[in-house]
């Protein structure tokens, strides 16, 4: 069968699939559609948080950013893994036991204020469309790659199913349809990762073929890479180029960040007890750890895989994959000294993605209209070939390119679906029931929710459809905000009695005020300043967060020091929270 | 138990967070320590094929950070035992 057809065949199958479930766990209640009922199990919510949690970006381009990186890479695999512990410690049993539906709501409680809570409601709609639009980005990218659809016609294709299945469910709909696509993105990521961990190592465990030796020598994968590497000019693999205050600086921002972003929050208040809530995290991380842990060795192997097959041999003798990705744009080559070979090494061939004209060249490779660099490097290899390639690399059949596809829609329609979902509760839950419409009845109520799911997903694809030029650069927006607002409020609100009004809400608006400024001075105003030499402290605006966060902390418990003490009711409502025993279901108000 | 409830409560309070402080001092020692600030020096130990900075920065962390939260978890059912306060 063509490939084509197979992938049209099982992205039908997921889709279907997909739309099957939420007709069966459709939402009748606000509370099954905020929070499911309080009736997940905790496997199903850790598999469910998995594919919430990895997005597209996880999927398609982490393993290449590691492959091109590598030691560098290691600030995403240890930052989005680790605030699953503060997840687990800090937020996740105390929250459940809160037992309501919305983080602003929280965050509008404990501080005894309607004011911190709009707050929170903007901050929350802000990171998640941040985030939501790339996603819908990244659906239009797989369906035109694998099938050559219109970028935008599939943009539309996920809007329709997405639309379907989080107006229809809710949260309920949302929970069981993520467990599903949990598994098709783990079997379609593990299946190519096994294969070319056997090709290059004879190991069929990627983590343990990571540290094996390459099959026929007895140089490790590592060791052979750092080789290969320095041959080429390139740094050693296992070593890094940024600052070690950077590294940890952006570490901790998207640790915090995690343990800070809305979407993550809510799926633990899902759980019907605080010791189901505990565990679900642990969960969460098992299933997201199968997928962090084996991504690096991807990497290494795709990068070994690359240096060994592709530099200094002429173009004609190069792989039939390195055609196919050419074609479909993500590899350009640029002969720049007019010898037919195929020169890597350090630096860009030309500046910017690559420009192809429609003429062939004297080798029939693709022409760019590019200008070349002083580089001599003639070789642009997008990132995203790591995971896009690997089936075909690793000579696999058709049926596993089309898992592929189907994987990297999954994971991107999950992780929209949860951010649209937290969209439309803020708006129908914490804006409009909360302050415009106090009697607004459970069914109003619900109806509002679902007209804002799908005013968000129609915002969500223009923001697909139409990408503001800033899509690539504001990923640290929603971590740096998130971990220099969210975090500290909500740390502060379970550990600390005596933090108030005052303080929580000088130490957000300071927290966020100055990463906001930071990011936007750096990213928007001046870019041709961001370099290590501008940069306060040597810290990147990817990694602002960090310091956001500890101003956030200091300048709370300064205010909350000078003025008056939560309320007695508050102080017990803290008491409450800290001790599992009672903790119903969802409290309706 | 004899204590009253609210001491219950205070102790298990208080017995909480000595836990979550010497396991998030673990959390910080797998990855920031090991993975990051002491890396170069870590680098020089290989360990099954890896310089051990590295191992620790792609793969050990993630293995402590699952270990931890494990801990936690069953440190916690039993406390919540202990002092009475767990669900039913």
């Amino acid at each position: 069968m063509e490939t084509s057809t197979l992938i049209y065949l099982v992205v039908g199958a997921t889709f279907a699939l997909y739309i099957g479930i939420a007709i069966w766990t459709r939402a009748g209640s606000t509370s099954e559609y905020y929070v499911a009922s309080k009736g997940v199990h905790p496997v199903a919510n850790g598999m469910a948080t998995g594919a919430d949690w990895m997005s597209a970006a996880s999927f398609i381009s982490m393993a290449g950013i590691i492959s091109f990186t590598g030691y560098d890479g290691s600030v995403y695999l240890m930052g989005w893994t680790g605030g699953y512990v503060l997840l687990a410690m800090c937020l996740a049993p105390y929250l459940r036991k809160f037992g309501r539906y919305t983080v602003p709501e929280f965050v509008g409680t404990r501080y005894y204020s309607q004011t911190a809570r709009v707050v929170a409601v903007i901050c929350v709609i802000f990171i998640s469309f941040t985030y939501v639009a790339g996603q819908m980005r990244g659906v239009g990218i797989v369906f035109s790659r694998y099938l050559e659809i219109d970028i935008n016609m599939g943009v539309i294709i996920g809007m329709a199913i997405v639309f379907f299945y989080s107006v229809l469910g809710g949260m309920k709909g949302i929970t069981y349809t993520q467990v599903a696509q949990y598994c098709v993105m783990i079997f379609a990521y593990m299946v190519p990762a096994i294969y070319i961990s056997i090709l290059i190592t004879g190991n069929p465990i990627p983590q343990l073929g990571f540290g094996s030796t390459v099959s026929g020598t007895d140089i490790s994968v590592l060791d052979r890479l750092n080789g290969l590497g320095a041959e080429l000019g390139f740094t050693a693999y296992t070593d890094g180029t940024k600052s070690t205050i950077d590294v940890f600086a952006i570490t901790m921002a998207l640790m915090v960040g995690t343990a800070g972003l809305p979407h993550v929050i809510v799926r633990f208040f899902t759980t019907p007890t605080v010791r189901d809530a505990r565990k679900s995290a642990g969960y969460a991380l098992l299933f997201i750890a199968i997928l962090y842990t084996t991504a690096p060795a991807v990497a290494a192997f795709a990068r070994t895989n690359l240096l060994t097959s592709i530099p200094n041999v002429s173009y004609e003798q190069a792989p039939q994959w390195f055609k196919t990705w050419e074609n479909a744009g993500l590899i350009a080559w640029q002969d720049k000294n007019g010898d037919g070979i195929i020169q890597y090494g350090v630096g860009a061939p030309f500046a910017g993605a690559p420009q192809f004209t429609n003429e062939r060249g004297e080798h029939n490779e693709r022409l760019v209209s590019n200008a070349p660099t002083a580089d001599e490097t003639e070789l642009y290899v997008d990132r995203d070939i790591i995971v896009l390639a690997n089936p075909e690399i690793a000579n696999l059949p058709g049926w596993v390119v089309a898992l592929i596809a189907a994987g990297g829609l999954a994971a991107a329609l999950s992780t929209a679906a949860g951010l649209l979902l937290v969209i439309s509760t803020s708006i129908s839950h914490d804006l409009l029931k909360s302050n415009f419409k106090k009697d607004i009845s459970e069914k109003g109520e619900l109806l509002a929710a679902r007209i804002a799911a799908g005013v968000a997903v129609i915002v969500a694809g223009l923001f697909g459809i139409y990408p503001p030029a800033f899509v690539a650069q504001v990923v640290a927006f929603a971590f740096g905000l998130a971990a220099a607002s969210f975090f500290p409020v909500i740390v502060m609100g379970i550990f600390s009695k005596k933090m108030n009004k005052e303080g929580a809400i000088a130490g957000m608006a300071v927290g966020l005020i100055f990463t906001f400024s930071y990011i936007v001075f750096f990213k928007f105003i001046s870019p041709e300043l961001d370099n290590a030499e501008h940069w306060w402290f040597g810290i990147s605006p990817e990694g602002i967060g960090t310091l956001g966060m500890i101003l956030n902390f200091v300048v709370s418990v300064a205010v909350a020091s000078v003025t008056k003490a939560p309320p007695e009711e508050i102080q017990h409502l803290i008491e409450d929270i800290r001790v599992p025993r009672g903790a119903g279901g969802a409290i309706a108000h | 138990m004899s204590l009253s409830k609210e001491d219950a409560a205070r102790a298990y309070w208080k017995e909480n967070l000595r836990l979550m402080l010497i396991l998030l001092a673990v959390w910080f020692l797998v990855s920031f320590c090991a993975g990051i600030l002491f890396v170069d020096l870590l680098n020089q130990i290989q360990f099954f094929g890896f310089p051990l900075g590295f191992w620790f920065a792609q793969q050990g962390s993630i293995y402590g950070f699952l270990l931890l939260i494990l801990v936690y978890v069953l440190r916690m059912n039993t406390l919540d035992r202990k002092y009475d306060v767990h669900e039913d």
